[in-house]
């Protein structure tokens, strides 16, 4: 691998101005980099999170019984959620751990797990993507059929289902992972599938091949570099989706056990407190909705920015908007 | 009608096949892998004699195909247990005894069926309702603030959980306001009115969710079929814009949103999972969390199989009509 990127081979100078070109026009987004920004502070803030909680002087497992009424079911004492000095977002209901500390880490765990799935759906999509486009009709039409499976099949189900025979004592954020990487790699596949398909008819492929390339090689020195565009545009929509899906295990009380915080289980609990103390239901929500919600609008940018359809469309609409309603033809196959 | 009979037939097979993988995956999954399904079956206070027994009845010491073939026989065809006094007739499908409560996991999918059955119907009707609403007035009004409001609106219902929306409906509705009942589910035969006003929460969280997804894709398709030549042709012939849209662009547009409809069953029942838990409803996805929770393996194993095969249906069922509805699709 490592003498592919030391001498720059001729082919490899197309994506490199493919990116630049995708960078240039991701750039002319504002909404886009406004969710880019948001989500380099979450990383930063997940990060740092030792660090903050340290600078506030708190952890998020320690208990702090004297700051909640225990007379009241143990509803924190003082105005939203006992928030002030101590406790910059106030505590947790019944234990009176730190809620901005618990946040913190919390961001850690969901950023962890998401980006981890993801890198597994990925190796698995791309490999039965690439096998099933470069294989014989065989191949293909199994794992064709295989993928088609994957991506229909309810996946969230089938994951709760597998929590039940998962070895208890293997790290769980690892365990999150891991079976949400192999439950959902199917529309990854389907997606590197067809652009190999497509970029095998590309007269640059047949030349690599036709120079006695083995199939291999090509896949690793054409087609790979040519699918990293696509592939990860499509890694950017599968990181929002991974984040609910753990904070939907973690909330169903299958993901992340306690004392480990993570933003699913903290609402999960919540929905026994949320007459009593709706900061504690607010926070959670916020803080995984403007991840979600920054992931889905950075995705979203770098797929129009990644389309040059999209964006010549763009264009056109802003100079007269009567003439461009052809939209891409992918549109009904979503 | 020839075409569509075979077309038809094909896709059933293969439909059948795809079942029969599933079977044979989340059989081996469950039973074969780690644990011991007897100890499991038996229980916490279990002596050895009972242990045995347990064996025996679940048939634990056969080869692997053999007890697969079991659990294929007793889909098929049911299964009679001894009991010990009597025998236990458990009908086709039959998934065997829960762990837990010991009584038969058909009769336990019976009683749920119903709850997530109103939950996902209901809540379909909603978001179809929703979801092509708004994207025919994105469509519509494209270009204008309307648009670029409806596009943030569902950029934003798809971006937010389904958990979330359902506690913000909680805390509003429940809370605050006191418009609405804590829902508790009241089944359909005893009372239809109650039954609708405790699922209306439940109905609008899923709805508001999936809607999202409905409104962009009738969106892009109603814009791809206003651009088609015989909308132009029509609209020369000097047709209202009305007719235009109403009559003749919307049945072009359709197709793909039906075929949705009936291929996203998948991923709503991961959503129902997520409501019926949030809002206490006693349905197939709280049975799914509790046997997961309590290890109950002939629970879990049924709600899978069950689930898979419902959506194997539904894709066929999608196929059908999308090949009914657009007569353009080559039927191989």
């Amino acid at each position: 691998m490592t003498d592919t990127l030391a001498t720059p081979q001729p082919e490899a100078a197309a994506p490199a101005s493919g990116a630049r070109q995708v960078w240039r026009r991701l750039r002319t987004r504002r909404s886009a980099l406004a969710a880019a920004a948001v989500l380099g502070l979450l990383v930063l803030l997940a990060l740092g999170a030792p660090l903050l909680a340290a600078l506030e002087g708190q952890d998020p497992v320690t208990y702090h019984d004297t700051l909640v009424d225990s007379a009241r079911g143990g509803v924190p004492l003082g105005s939203f959620g006992g928030a002030g000095a101590e406790h910059w977002l106030g505590v947790e209901p019944g234990t009176g751990r730190d809620l901005f500390a618990r946040l913190l880490y919390g961001a850690r765990i969901s950023l962890f797990v998401a980006l981890g799935a993801t890198v597994v759906q990925v190796l698995i999509g791309v490999a039965v993507g690439l096998a099933a486009a470069l294989g014989n009709r065989l191949l293909d039409s199994v794992l064709s059929h295989l993928t088609d499976v994957m991506v229909a099949m309810p996946s969230l189900v089938f994951t709760i289902a597998l929590f039940a025979v998962v070895p208890s004592d293997f790290p769980r954020p690892v365990l999150l992972i891991v079976v949400i990487g192999l439950l959902n790699w199917g529309s990854t596949a389907r997606l590197v599938r067809a652009q190999t398909l497509g970029l095998k008819k590309l007269d640059y492929v047949t030349a690599a091949r036709l120079t006695g390339g083995s199939p291999w090689r090509v896949a690793r020195r054409e087609l790979l570099p040519a699918l990293a565009a696509p592939v990860i545009t499509y890694a950017a929509i599968l990181l929002p989706s991974n984040v609910v899906i753990e904070a939907g295990l973690s909330f169903l009380g299958v993901g992340i056990k306690p004392p480990t915080p993570s933003w699913g289980q903290m609402l999960s609990s919540a929905t026994t407190w949320f007459r009593a103390d709706p900061m504690y239901v607010l926070m959670p929500s916020l803080l995984l909705f403007v991840t979600v919600l920054a992931f889905t609008v950075l995705g979203d940018g770098v797929r129009a920015a990644l389309d040059p359809r999209e964006a010549s469309r763009l264009r056109v609409g802003r100079a007269g908007r009567r003439k461009s309603a052809a939209t891409s033809p992918e549109g009904g196959a979503a | 009608m020839n075409g569509l009979a075979g077309y038809f037939l094909r896709r059933a097979l293969g439909a059948l096949a795809v079942v029969l993988v599933l079977s044979l995956v989340v059989y081996a999954t469950f039973y074969i892998a780690p644990g011991d399904p007897a100890r499991l079956a038996c229980g916490p206070r279990c002596n050895p004699e009972q242990l045995r027994q347990v064996r025996e009845q679940l048939s634990l010491g056969d080869p692997f195909y053999l007890q697969y073939w079991h659990f294929l026989q007793g889909l098929v065809a049911g299964h009679d247990y001894s009991t010990g006094t009597g025998v236990l007739h458990c009908t086709a499908p039959c998934f065997g005894q829960s762990y837990q409560s010991n009584q038969l996991v058909t009769d336990l999918l019976a009683e749920r069926l119903p709850v997530t059955a109103s939950l996902a119907l209901g809540a379909m009707v909603l978001w179809l309702l929703l979801g092509i609403g708004t994207g025919l007035l994105s469509a519509l009004r494209r270009g204008g603030a309307t648009e670029r409001v409806l596009t943030w609106l569902t950029l934003a219902g798809t971006a937010t959980p389904v958990f979330i929306t359902g506690l913000g409906l909680l805390m509003l509705f429940c809370v605050y306001l006191e418009w609405l009942p804590f829902p508790t589910y009241v089944p359909l035969a005893d009372d239809p009115e109650q039954w609708a006003w405790n699922l209306a929460l439940p109905w609008a969280a899923l709805a508001l969710l999936e809607s999202a997804k409905y409104a962009r894709l009738t969106r892009s398709s109603m814009l791809e079929t206003l651009a088609e030549d015989h909308i132009r042709t029509f609209r020369a012939y000097g047709l209202t814009e009305r007719a235009v849209v109403g009559r003749h662009a919307l049945r072009g547009a359709l197709p793909p949103v039906i075929a949705l409809t009936a291929v996203d069953l998948g991923s709503m029942f991961g959503n129902a999972v997520l409501t019926e838990t949030l809002f206490g409803l006693p349905g197939l996805g709280q049975l799914l969390v509790h046997a997961t929770q309590t290890i109950d393996i002939p629970v879990v194993v049924a709600v899978v199989m069950v689930t898979g095969t419902a959506v194997v249906l539904a894709n066929i069922v999608a196929d059908v009509l999308y090949a009914v509805a657009d007569r353009r699709v080559a039927l191989r």
